[in-house]
């Protein structure tokens, strides 16, 4: 497959990026579209060119650590597919494919198409968690009985992998999708039920401290989650909220 | 108030206000259609214009909560944008026009009101509070004859600020149950709801407004 590549390119933070253009060829349909764009970077490399900083991990689809726009949909045109479990085989020889960072006020670019999703660190840290008694008295998790349709939704909601893209889709840069995934994990657990109030309260602070927009029911967050993040969340993490604040 | 979820609650709970508001105002101007020359109509408008509960009690609630709709959503607009400092080169989106643009057509519902309050209301108000005129409890109908009888531009502009305004209720009565957590955007019988009602809504008020240009 021959290909021409609209890559941002931005050295830092500070300085003003803009869209460069390459062609690559040879590259076969089963490879990964991370794997294109390593061999991308080979070529530039060997050019004596900055290779293009992209963020990356697991390769597995599950560590949330690569991003990417990829022509207009985060993620890429695959539906609940991530960048890294993408294949150039959704893209045909001669295609034109555009690359951006995630955009957000929140998701500031690092480099390239490296974008600081920390914000989504400092919510987490503000209550997307569990306190447990470790002084060796702990009790198993699977000791406490949960039914089996509040363990589902649970799982469901954990599926999340805080990648950002809900954000990047989001035309307010809204992260209530996130935010609502984390809340509700716990919402349906009876280990949740502890700091149920201050958690809700505490991460959705966060979210707005951090300057994300309001959610406006656009629906899509939950159409590029590569995780298929149900808008149900969004309407759980209202309900608590508010109870939260109410009763 | 400095929650994202409040705020957007309370833009909510407004536009329900406003909701029903909306269908009191069609099935009351709904009347105007009964061939009795105008009584039912006159009727009611002249109830509704002197009775001391509705004007010195509803009427100021329902102003409040139009201004505090349209504050409220600039408010939420100006900090939506500020989220997103830069756009994308290429974006592709699956979210609906209406969802996306829900400020353009509540500055075109604002713009209409405009237009609304100067043909009906600022005159309703000068007569009966500035001008201390007896009441006519019959003028209500000949006014709305006389407003709509052949007047092509004001009847057009009439008809597509009801369609946007029916766009406008579509997205916002489906968003709306979800900020207040009741169930999600997409529900189906929300959405069901929501069609129903924005086209009930929005081809009654252009029914009416179409028949009182052509009958005079």
């Amino acid at each position: 497959m021959d290909l021409l590549l609209k890559i941002w390119r931005q050295k830092n933070k500070t300085e003003k990026g803009g869209v460069q253009n390459y062609r690559i060829k040879n590259i076969e349909p089963d490879m990964s579209f991370l794997e294109m764009l390593d061999v991308l970077n080979q070529q530039l490399i060997n050019e004596g060119d900055d290779p293009i900083a992209f963020d990356h991990d697991c390769r597995e689809g599950i560590c949330g650590s690569c991003s990417l726009v990829i022509n207009g949909a985060p993620h890429g045109p695959d539906k609940g597919t991530t960048t890294c479990q993408l294949h150039m085989r959704k893209f045909k020889s001669g295609d034109t494919i555009y690359i951006e960072p995630f955009r957000s006020s929140s998701f500031p670019v690092i480099k390239d198409l490296v974008v600081d999703r920390s914000a989504f660190d400092r919510i987490q840290q503000a209550g997307g968690y569990v306190s447990i008694n470790t002084s060796g008295n702990t009790v198993d998790a699977n000791a406490t009985p949960i039914p089996k349709p509040d363990a589902d939704e649970a799982f469901k909601s954990a599926a999340c992998i805080g990648c950002g893209a809900c954000v990047a889709a989001c035309k307010n840069s809204s992260a209530m999708l996130f935010v609502g995934a984390k809340v509700s994990q716990y919402a349906h657990l009876p280990q949740g039920k502890v700091e149920r109030n201050e958690r809700v309260i505490n991460m959705v602070d966060q979210m707005d401290k951090e300057g994300f927009g309001s959610c406006t029911n656009t629906g899509a967050c939950e159409a590029h989650c590569p995780k298929d993040i149900s808008l149900d969340n969004i309407v759980r993490l209202n309900q608590e909220y508010l109870k939260s604040k109410i009763l | 108030m400095q929650s994202s979820i409040v705020k957007k609650v309370l833009m909510a709970l407004s536009g329900i206000f406003l909701m029903f508001f909306l269908l009191q105002h069609l099935t009351i101007n709904l009347t105007s259609l009964i061939p009795d020359d105008g009584k039912t109509f006159n009727a009611i408008s002249h109830f509704m214009g002197y009775n001391p509960i509705v004007q010195f009690i509803l009427q100021p609630i329902l102003i409040f909560g139009v201004c505090f709709h349209f504050i409220m959503g600039f408010i939420l607009e100006y900090q939506n944008r500020k989220a997103r400092n830069k756009k994308y080169i290429y974006h592709k989106t699956n979210s609906s026009w209406i969802s996306k643009n829900m400020i353009i057509t509540g500055l075109v519902i604002l713009a209409f009101l405009a237009l609304h309050f100067y043909d009906f209301w600022i005159p309703e108000m000068e007569y009966k509070y500035i001008n201390y005129e007896v009441s006519d409890p019959t003028k209500y109908f000949h006014e709305l004859k006389e407003k709509f009888y052949g007047a092509t531009y004001r009847t057009a502009i009439y008809c597509i600020s009801f369609i946007l305004l029916g766009m406008h209720l579509n997205h916002g009565l489906s968003s709306s149950f979800q900020s207040i957590g009741v169930t999600k955007s997409r529900d189906k019988l929300l959405r069901a709801v929501a069609y129903i009602y924005s086209f009930g809504i929005s081809l009654g008020f252009i029914a009416i407004a179409i028949f009182h240009y052509f009958t005079h």
